[in-house]
């Protein structure tokens, strides 16, 4: 047992420590759910590719640098000790890639990963349906054969940052004659076809971070089907396996914020009134750290030649209840101030934990609620009988 | 960063889950709690011959001269089992304990098995274990470590819920036995000896949580009404998955502790208490989603339950319950 990390990873840190610290813009950004933030974040990642700093676990040729896990863990948390602006890329680098990296042709990923990582392309992800929410395998938009073309027609909805992006993943009916979770196939589409209609909606800050995604008869070539036709499911559950594990979630920046709400009480505490802080404070900064933890055991699990499995549905719960109760914890030390916007003149200089507060609600609904999660551990870890 | 046991720790871990299978099963246990020293039959010459309890010692001293990290699995096999004897007491703080204070005689004794030591600290009220010690290490005063025989104890036992757990109040007038260390020699085996009991509590507490997911598991799958498995209900599906939850975080925790100690790291304080407090909270709210699955078989002395459910009770406030090591993980992040 070895917790500590080697040589190379500790170059790495210091070399991607040196360029954060040289080029992480000095105030934060506007929020990417805006026009204008989001293409300052969309600035900000193409400057982090410029220097090969986008997705530095990917390999060379797609513009990454081939790190390792561990390096790319370092990576994270250099990236959130620093302050760096959120990752407007993150459906298309954490999610899609890795499902492109898997079953995708080398045409496909030639053509889609490089623009990917220098953020000229955004993603969006296109699972939920108005019917179709925890129940994703209700999935009732299609896509018809024509030529050899497809069709594609139908609603999505809550497609996180679909007001503005270039690309949607997502799964489409293709066989209404097969059982639900078979005749599904997996698409990438361009928000820009012909027949693709955007309404953005505005999320619980006001912002447009989500959007209805319509389509009507939308022409996308057969190249753009991800996987075998009517095989959808297995390769959506691949990425629904990232967003669930650590790939969406790196620990670190969870023990940022549990550093930063330490920090908070050092400065509030004294004046707070409720004698449970303390404990909550260091309850929030111990589920982070378990998670950090969490974390180092899986990887060197998979260093080692074991697989993550359904297992990664503990972790989706853990972190997203884990944000949301350090959060909560944040907002009680901070008392009714909490509640005023940043521009307010008396605001916080945190306000940031009232946008990170309303973030964090979202983490047990999206990504497949945690209720679905817990189905998932006690039918699939625990062996208990589908209900 | 490879943060795993290595084979040869699985290898041991699996080797004394065989011996527990065989000699520490339910029926074992029920047989010591109804037993005059709460003690399982033999068990415990079995665990010092493949020198589980001398672990820590020096092989000069009969032991194997390992850590903690190479200890924490078999004390999670010791909970697993619901093992009565004191074992933490024994090979995870008298052992190493008399190792740090050079005494070489009762170290030889007690990591052979042939004598059983059991420790007093200030912060408990009992003493587990003492009535069937040889020898007592009282640290009741944080300056002064000592080693008595237990001719020179009184022993009084408090019957307490776990029977397999034994608890005794002991009285000793200072000046009999051997003073092991005194002043901060003495501070620094007595926080030591403290974090080791705490980590190997924690330890037991994960086996047990283990074992009690484990047979709720199996009992939600196997018992049905309405027509159907009880384990199919999404209300029994989510009581399970919270307690793996906890169990499966509390997991890296403990390990991790385990290191801490091991290595006398500047914050092994603070990583033991996180160690006890997700183990105990892990044991707790497995015990509860224990019963509650059960319903009423798990409510009866008859149903194995029991075996796991009440050591957890008792552990998870032993050695400092998870209020005060939360409390002493806020200090030392500066937060109190």
């Amino acid at each position: 047992m070895d917790l500590t990390y080697g040589p190379e990873q500790e170059a790495f840190r210091a070399e991607a420590r040196a360029w954060l610290s040289a080029n992480v813009p000095r105030e934060p950004l506007p929020s990417m759910d805006t026009a204008e933030g989001f293409e300052a974040h969309r600035a900000w990642e193409r400057r982090m590719f410029d220097d090969r700093w986008s997705v530095v676990s990917w390999p060379r040729e797609y513009g990454g640098r081939d790190a390792g896990v561990l390096e790319w863990l370092v990576f994270e948390e250099e990236y959130w000790r620093a302050g760096a602006p959120g990752r407007v890329s993150q459906n298309g680098i954490f999610l899609l890639a890795p499902t492109l990296f898997e079953f995708g042709t080398d045409e496909q990923k030639a053509r889609y990963l490089p623009a990917m990582a220098s953020a000229d392309e955004i993603w969006c992800q296109g699972w939920s349906e108005p019917n179709a929410g925890s129940d994703l395998a209700g999935i009732r938009s299609k896509a018809v054969a024509d030529g050899g073309d497809y069709l594609l027609t139908g609603q999505k909805t809550w497609a996180s940052r679909g007001a503005f992006a270039e690309w949607m993943f997502g799964l489409f009916r293709t066989d209404p004659t097969a059982e639900r979770h078979r005749g599904l196939t997996y698409f990438l589409v361009p928000m820009d076809a012909p027949g693709v209609t955007v309404r953005p909606i505005a999320q619980l800050d006001g912002e447009t971070g989500f959007a209805e995604v319509f389509l009507e008869d939308v022409r996308v070539p057969a190249s753009q089907v991800l996987g075998e036709v009517n095989q959808g499911w297995g390769v959506a559950m691949a990425t629904a396996g990232s967003e669930r594990g650590m790939n969406l979630r790196s620990p670190a920046r969870y023990t940022e914020a549990a550093g930063r709400l330490v920090e908070l009480y050092g400065e509030l505490g004294e004046d707070a009134h409720d004698p449970s802080l303390p404990a909550d404070v260091a309850q929030a900064w111990m589920d982070t750290e378990a998670y950090r933890l969490h974390t180092m055991w899986t990887v060197s699990k998979v260093l080692a030649g074991g697989k993550v499995g359904p297992e990664a549905s503990l972790n989706k719960v853990w972190w997203s209840e884990m944000d949301v109760r350090l959060h909560e914890t944040a907002l009680r030390l901070l008392g009714p101030r909490a509640h005023l916007l940043p521009e307010a003149p008396e605001a916080h200089a945190g306000a940031k934990w009232l946008d990170g507060f309303l973030f964090s609600l979202a983490g047990p609904i999206y990504a497949g609620t945690n209720e679905i999660q817990r189905n998932v551990i006690a039918e699939r870890v625990l062996g208990l009988p589908r209900s | 960063m490879d943060f795993a046991f290595s084979d040869d720790q699985r290898l041991f871990q699996q080797t004394v889950r065989e011996v527990f299978d065989k000699e520490c099963a339910p029926e074992h246990v029920r047989a010591a709690w109804g037993s005059d020293d709460g003690r399982v039959n033999g068990i415990w010459s079995k665990l010092a011959d493949i020198g589980v309890i001398g672990l820590t010692a020096p092989e000069a001293a009969g032991g194997m001269g390992l850590d903690e990290v190479d200890l924490v699995l078999l004390l999670e096999e010791s909970g697993r089992a619901g093992l009565a004897d004191p074992l933490v007491e024994n090979a995870a703080v008298a052992v190493p304990l008399l190792r740090d204070a050079g005494d070489g005689e009762w170290l030889s004794r007690v990591a052979s098995g042939e004598a059983m030591a059991a420790v007093g600290f200030a912060s408990e009220p009992y003493v587990v274990g003492a009535g069937g010690a040889d020898l007592l290490l009282l640290l009741q005063a944080r300056d002064e470590v000592w080693a008595v025989p237990a001719a020179d104890v009184g022993t009084k036992e408090e019957p307490a819920l776990d029977r397999g757990r034994r608890l005794y109040r002991v009285s000793w007038s200072p000046g009999s036995g051997t003073s092991l260390a005194r002043g901060a020699d003495a501070h620094r085996l007595v926080d030591a000896a403290f974090d080791r009991a705490a980590l190997g509590t924690a330890a037991q507490l994960v086996g047990l949580a283990d074992r009690v997911i484990e047979i709720t598991a199996d009992y939600a799958r196997e018992r049905e009404q309405f027509g159907k498995s009880i384990g199919s209900f999404q209300a029994v599906k989510h009581h399970l998955a919270n307690a793996l939850l906890k169990l499966e975080f509390a997991r890296p925790a403990v390990y991790r502790a385990a290191h801490s100690v091991a290595a006398d790291a500047p914050e092994r304080a603070r990583d033991v208490s996180m160690a006890k407090v997700f183990a105990a909270d892990a044991g707790l709210l497995a015990a509860k989603v224990g019963l509650q699955v059960h319903g009423a078989i798990g409510y009866t002395w008859e149903h194995d339950l029991h075996l796991f459910m009440k050591p957890i009770w008792g552990r998870a406030v032993a050695y400092g319950d998870a209020a005060w090591h939360r409390a002493r993980v806020a200090r030392a992040l500066g937060v109190a």
